[in-house]
């Protein structure tokens, strides 16, 4: 378990060190590489977002205007928000740990499109590129939403981040499917559905609602372009159209969107939680087809944002009869690690640490959406900063904590390095006390009735802000420390073992990292969560990877 | 692998062949339904019009997905993939309606 053993050097040739020069990488077809770099693109986004974050909070510190004004503070958090969303959250886990580990997972080379692999990288660049642009261009004021009439209205350029969308949703559609196919086409021999890691299942559901729901958003948004310069009315009620049409069809994308976000962090800790308890996953059958429960219920929800849009009654009884039936999928998979937990050799490495954040913020993060899913209740907290908390909570606390988590866990196998322990202890300590410090006095702040999106408040608010204005502070600094640590261990970080974590799915079978063609073969397939297999436990064998997939 | 077995494989792997006519008479089939179209234009037909609008779309479509997009002579996995799409549209229109349908 421990990385201070003596352990041989990297392997001589890994497919990191395969190929040299920039050009190597831009024209890879490799997925392994390609995970790298979504990880570097995705990573320095998420930093800038959350350097944007970082000013917002600043700006709440005290009441009235600080550094930024009501425009300036609409732009940021505009810029906040799509970024957050298209460029981290949507890609982080499956575009870096999906294509790292998916195809390793199933005993197979690659994925079954590798161009087209390389090709979604270069859509998710080019949407990158032109979010930023608008930036450079002005800035848009709309919030993540893009809301109509207001977007089809306003002076600023909103065709720049709308067309970024349209292109990030292209890559999303194109890594979904070179995911489904792979899934379907290049399991190794022996490997059925029901010997898949949960891994897997995760990222398999989640391929469905980013190849069927991604469209509608790419649809709609080329409709508010024809609107705003065409001027032909489809969301604008003065030239005949309808602006909760634009509603629908912006939520029938994401809300979906947010299942893409949060199953694969689900996934994830349905990897983590058995291997750091060694203990067979409790409820496997249970886990994946809550998976594919969570892709099909959630993607039927999508009004529930909307209650207080001027719906029709009726509309609004079902969606909110579907939005508490979603919840059961969730709950089955947290019961599930919960009795996997249960009387399991448990390990308190930092991977199991950032799970069980997963499990207490997220729980957190849901049940607040289940007040939210009443219409009553809904009626008083809809745009309030309980929905910011609520959204970060699920989001961040879900889907941002599994990321670390992700990172955590399989960084030894992307790298071969293992990072500081101490180091990773005290990143998340002040990572979870500041994110709480955070977002939970605006649960309270928003329940007393603190609108959302506003960059000036009442002074009856000055505690709340104050108070969570401290804990980004905590929390930042808890980040930093985390990525900090990661980068460190690439250079200094000492050798990790094959299977530092002893777990049991094929990525852990080949040598880390792995060479560029981690099977010779199609690999012994075994269960996925049983921990007695011989050929995983020892490093002692572990070789350049080639030979490691008939292990 | 027995010579039975072989030759089924094989001909399953055969690309399947369209004659020249089938795709003319798809073709012309299209343009008929344009006629209909620009047709229905011309008539007073009121709320029915859309309903035609409708139909033509859903024929002309369903005419070029399975002879000119090959869904037709395709594998089963491939249907399967077309009907989750239509499933999921159906269900998405449906529910949008139980907003619309009340209002």
């Amino acid at each position: 378990m421990s990385s201070d053993t003596a352990m041989p050097d990297l392997p001589e040739t890994n497919y990191i060190n395969a190929e040299k020069g920039l050009k190597s990488w831009l024209t890879t077809i490799d997925h392994k590489r390609i995970a790298l770099m979504y990880l570097i693109a995705i990573g320095g986004f998420f930093v800038v977002a959350m350097g944007l974050g970082f000013m917002m909070r600043l700006e709440l510190l005290n009441p009235g205007e600080q550094f930024l004004d009501g425009a300036a503070y609409n732009r940021v958090l505009t810029l906040h928000g799509v970024i957050m969303i298209f460029l981290f959250i949507i890609p982080s886990i499956p575009a870096v740990f999906g294509n790292f580990c998916l195809p390793i997972m199933l005993g197979a080379n690659d994925v079954s499109f590798p161009r087209l692999n390389l090709a979604s990288w270069y859509f998710y660049i080019a949407g990158a590129i032109v979010a930023l642009f608008s930036v450079a261009a002005g800035g848009v004021d709309t919030g993540w939403t893009f809301y109509v009439p207001y977007s089809a209205n306003t002076d600023a350029n909103v065709m720049l981040p709308m067309f970024a969308a349209f292109l990030l949703g292209w890559s999303s559609i194109l890594t979904g499917l070179n995911f489904i196919v792979t899934t379907h086409r290049l399991r190794a021999p022996g490997m059925g559905w029901r010997q898949m890691p949960l891994f897997v299942w995760g990222i398999y559901a989640t391929s469905w609602i980013a190849v069927l729901a991604t469209p509608v958003i790419g649809i709609t948004l080329v409709l508010v372009l024809i609107e705003r310069y065409m001027g032909i009315g489809i969301f604008n009620a003065t030239m005949g159209g309808d602006p909760i049409l634009f509603q629908h069809l912006f939520w029938i994308y994401s809300h979906p969107a947010v299942y893409v976000m949060v199953l694969p962090a689900m996934a994830v800790v349905s990897e983590i939680v058995p291997v750091f308890s060694q203990k067979r996953i409790f409820g496997y059958r249970f886990i994946a087809m809550s998976s594919i429960a969570i892709a099909a219920i959630g993607s039927l929800v999508w009004a529930h944002h909307m209650f207080t849009s001027g719906m029709a009654d009726e509309g609004r009884i079902i969606f909110s009869f579907l939005t508490f039936f979603v919840s059961v999928p969730s709950a089955v998979k947290v019961f599930n690690w919960l009795a996997t937990m249960y009387k399991g050799s448990i390990k308190v490495d930092p991977p199991m640490l950032f799970a069980f954040a997963f499990i207490f913020l997220f729980s957190i993060g849901g049940f607040t959406g289940l007040l939210q899913g009443a219409l009553s209740v809904d009626i008083h907290l809809h745009d309030t900063a309980f929905i910011v908390a609520h959204f970060h909570y699920t989001m961040f606390g879900g889907t941002g904590v599994m990321f670390f988590g992700a990172m955590y866990y399989w960084w030894p196998k992307m790298f071969g390095r293992m990072y500081n322990r101490t180091m990773a202890y005290v990143g998340f300590a002040m990572f979870f006390v500041g994110f709480n410090t955070l977002y939970f006095p605006l649960f309270i702040a928003g329940l007393k009735g603190m609108p959302r999106r506003y960059a000036d408040y009442l002074p009856e608010y000055h505690s709340y802000h104050a108070l969570s204005t401290v804990g980004s502070w905590i929390m930042v600094t808890g980040i930093l420390i985390l990525f900090a640590n990661l980068i460190w261990a690439i250079k200094r970080g000492k050798r990790a073992e094959r299977n530092p974590w002893g777990g049991a799915t094929l990525e852990w079978a080949v040598a880390s990292p792995p060479a560029t063609h981690q099977f010779d073969g199609p690999p012994e397939v075994g269960e996925p969560y049983d921990y007695k297999i011989p050929h995983l436990g020892d490093d002692e064998s572990a070789g350049s990877g080639a030979d490691e997939g008939k292990a | 692998m027995d010579a039975a077995a072989h030759d089924t494989h094989d001909a399953h792997d055969e690309p399947h062949l369209t004659p020249y006519s089938v795709y003319v008479g798809i073709w012309l089939a299209l343009i008929a339904l344009t006629g209909v179209t620009v047709l229905a234009s011309v008539v007073d037909m009121k709320h029915q019009a859309i309903f035609v609008a409708l139909f033509v779309a859903t024929a002309k479509s369903t005419l070029v997905v399975l002879y000119f997009m090959h869904i037709a002579f395709e594998n089963r996995v491939f249907w399967w993939f077309l009907l989750s799409a239509i499933a999921t549209f159906v269900i998405f229109v449906l529910l949008t309606f139980a907003d619309y349908a009340y209002r």
